[in-house]
């Protein structure tokens, strides 16, 4: 449905965004990561059509949004960033209105008004004016917006920002229920949304993509995917860790607390994680440890995510990591 | 929990086939008039405005013009005032017209939503203009008196109204044009009023018989007279329509409106 080649936008001397590609199907949810001024806004302003690639081009459907704009962006439905809506208006009127820029007219109008007006929970606040709605309803309604004329492509900028983390939670579940049939982009700062609610996610760093994959191929670009970590009621750690780095599959091992002992070892590079896993279960059983808890650790993604966008203090936050 | 509705109204209902192209182009036109307009009135800045125009030029027509004084059965101390009027009252009603949108980030919204830009530019200067039309048609009480008190031509009257209309309509396209330029309604009201005073200067009497004063070449005063609003206003205000007046406002009109759109585009192209 999207389809991003090559785009790239450069304001004045400043390249924002440099050669972006990367296409999303109907069904897909994506998730576009990134730290403040990586060129997210910028590049979801493009493939929007609200301003012109530099270079590269984005097609939505089949149609090109520099050159046929009015038919693709019929097929998008865009959340911009901090929710911008008309202050003086109704909810009401405010959807009408936009409902009627769409094209949709008299009963088709009324019924996707309602539509979305329940969708959105927005019954409560139909008459009043948008500059007197708290910043949850002001981002409901514009999320309204966005869906009124149920597009085929949704893209979100933010659409859980500013929100509580009730509304936080309505706005996954819809997002993840429109993701079965449409073809949605959303960018987000909160790491544990990609993992609830996209398919696939990229992380885009000054301008470039430095990741592309399910959230379960980038947690495994984490550091420390894959160590084990093993918890003890009154071992010393030093002890535990003495042992476990006798075992020749293990790589190095870090001392994560000492009391209750915990000690993390990480695997040589042959071997699997779980057969780690398992040898140290049967060096615990051989030893008599007392263990309170072992387990694998999967990764997290904001450690990828720090690992991969901050590379001059990726150093720094490996040793913060491993302490 | 409305999916089922959802799916049923999964194709967007475009206007009907009758509908022809034309109208394909101006519903949107419509659709944004309407916002802008209801815009005016949701706040009372419309009304003030309204009620100060309308004060002003009674004003300056009655007490500064000295109607009465004139005895005569016309409206054209009414009708020279609009110009100076304008300057402060278009200026105003003109000012938001872009930077709100760009100071509120609505712009991001409008501009990708499935229209053209021209006829969101359109749709803008048509509600503006409506809100001025308004206040020249409450100025009727003039017209009645001068009708209870003698017998004007009211042919005149009505090329003046038509002539004050296009004036007003030349000064909002050129606010507009400013209004796209900045995020400050302030600023562009400033920058508008100083503009729309120039156009005026430029052929008002008193600066270019000045000018003429010590010209060289006369005929540049000229040249840059027949640019002046009030070289084209002067015969209006008298009730007489030239074609030349008429294409002069409609291309100021035009010319800004393109303007618009071109200081929009490359607002967005960064």
């Amino acid at each position: 449905m999207i389809h991003v080649q090559n785009l790239k936008k450069t304001f004045g001397p400043k390249v924002a965004v440099n050669g972006v590609s990367f296409t999303v199907k109907k069904g897909e949810v994506l998730g576009f990561l990134g730290p403040n001024g990586a060129g997210k806004s910028t590049t979801m302003r493009m493939i929007t059509g609200f301003i012109p690639p530099t270079e590269g081009e984005a097609t939505i459907g089949g149609h090109s949004i520099v050159d046929d704009p009015i038919a693709a962006k019929r097929l998008i439905g865009y959340l911009p960033e901090n929710a911008p809506s008309y202050a003086d208006m109704t909810v009401l009127g405010f959807l009408n209105f936009t409902a009627e820029l769409r094209g949709l007219a008299g009963a088709a109008r009324k019924s996707a008004v309602d539509r979305v007006v329940e969708m959105c929970f927005l019954e409560n606040v139909l008459q009043q004016s948008v500059e007197t709605l708290s910043k949850g309803y002001r981002h409901r309604t514009c999320f309204a917006q966005s869906i009124i004329h149920d597009p085929e492509v949704l893209i979100l900028d933010e659409p859980t920002d500013g929100l509580d983390p009730n509304q936080k939670h309505e706005v996954r579940t819809l997002i993840r229920k429109m993701g079965e049939t449409k073809a949605i982009i959303f960018s987000t700062h909160i790491l544990e949304e990609v993992e609830a609610v996209c398919s696939r996610a990229i992380i885009i760093d000054r301008g470039s993509i430095v990741a592309n994959g399910t959230p379960a191929d980038l947690k495994r670009r984490s550091p420390h995917a894959g160590a084990v970590t093993v918890r003890l009621s009154d071992n010393s750690a030093a002890a535990v860790k003495g042992k476990l780095d006798n075992m020749n599959m293990v790589d190095r091992t870090v001392v994560i607390a000492e009391s209750p002992a915990t000690v993390r070892a990480f695997p040589r590079k042959q071997y699997a994680s779980d057969e780690l896993a398992k040898a140290v279960g049967d060096l615990a059983i051989q030893e008599r440890w007392p263990l309170l808890e072992l387990h694998t650790e999967e990764g997290r993604l904001d450690e990828v995510f720090r690992s991969i966008t901050l590379p001059d203090t990726k150093i720094k936050s490996a040793k913060e990591i491993s302490k | 929990m409305s999916e089922t509705t959802a799916t049923t109204t999964a194709t967007p209902a475009v206007e009907t086939k009758e509908a022809g192209t034309s109208a394909r182009h101006w519903s949107p036109i419509l659709t944004i008039a309407k916002r802008e307009l209801s815009g005016y009135f949701a706040s009372p800045v419309a009304f003030v405005f309204i009620v100060i125009f309308l004060l002003a030029s009674g004003f300056f027509t009655f007490m500064v013009g000295g109607f009465f004084e004139r005895g005569q059965a016309t409206l054209e101390t009414f009708f020279t005032w609009h110009p100076w009027l304008f300057l402060i009252f278009v200026s105003a009603i003109g000012m938001g017209m872009w930077s709100e949108e760009r100071r509120a980030g609505t712009i991001e919204l409008l501009l990708t939503m499935p229209i053209a830009p021209w006829q969101a530019i359109v749709g803008k200067f048509l509600a503006g203009w409506t809100v001025i039309g308004l206040a020249l048609v409450l100025t009727f009480p003039v017209w009645i008196t001068v009708n209870y008190l003698g017998h004007p031509d009211n042919g005149v009257i009505f090329a003046s109204y038509l002539g004050t209309f296009l004036l007003a309509g030349a000064n909002l396209s050129i606010t507009a044009m400013i209004s796209a330029l900045t995020r400050s309604q302030i600023a562009a009201f400033i920058i508008s009023v100083v503009l729309s005073l120039f156009l005026i200067l430029a052929g008002y009497p008193p600066v270019t018989n000045l000018a003429m004063g010590w010209a060289r070449f006369p005929w540049i005063i000229d040249a840059v007279a027949s640019f002046s609003v009030m070289t084209h206003f002067e015969s209006i205000q008298k009730g007489v329509l030239d074609s030349r007046d008429l294409i002069y406002f409609l291309s100021v009109i035009v010319f800004s409106l393109f303007t618009t759109s071109v200081i929009v585009r490359a607002h967005r192209a960064g």
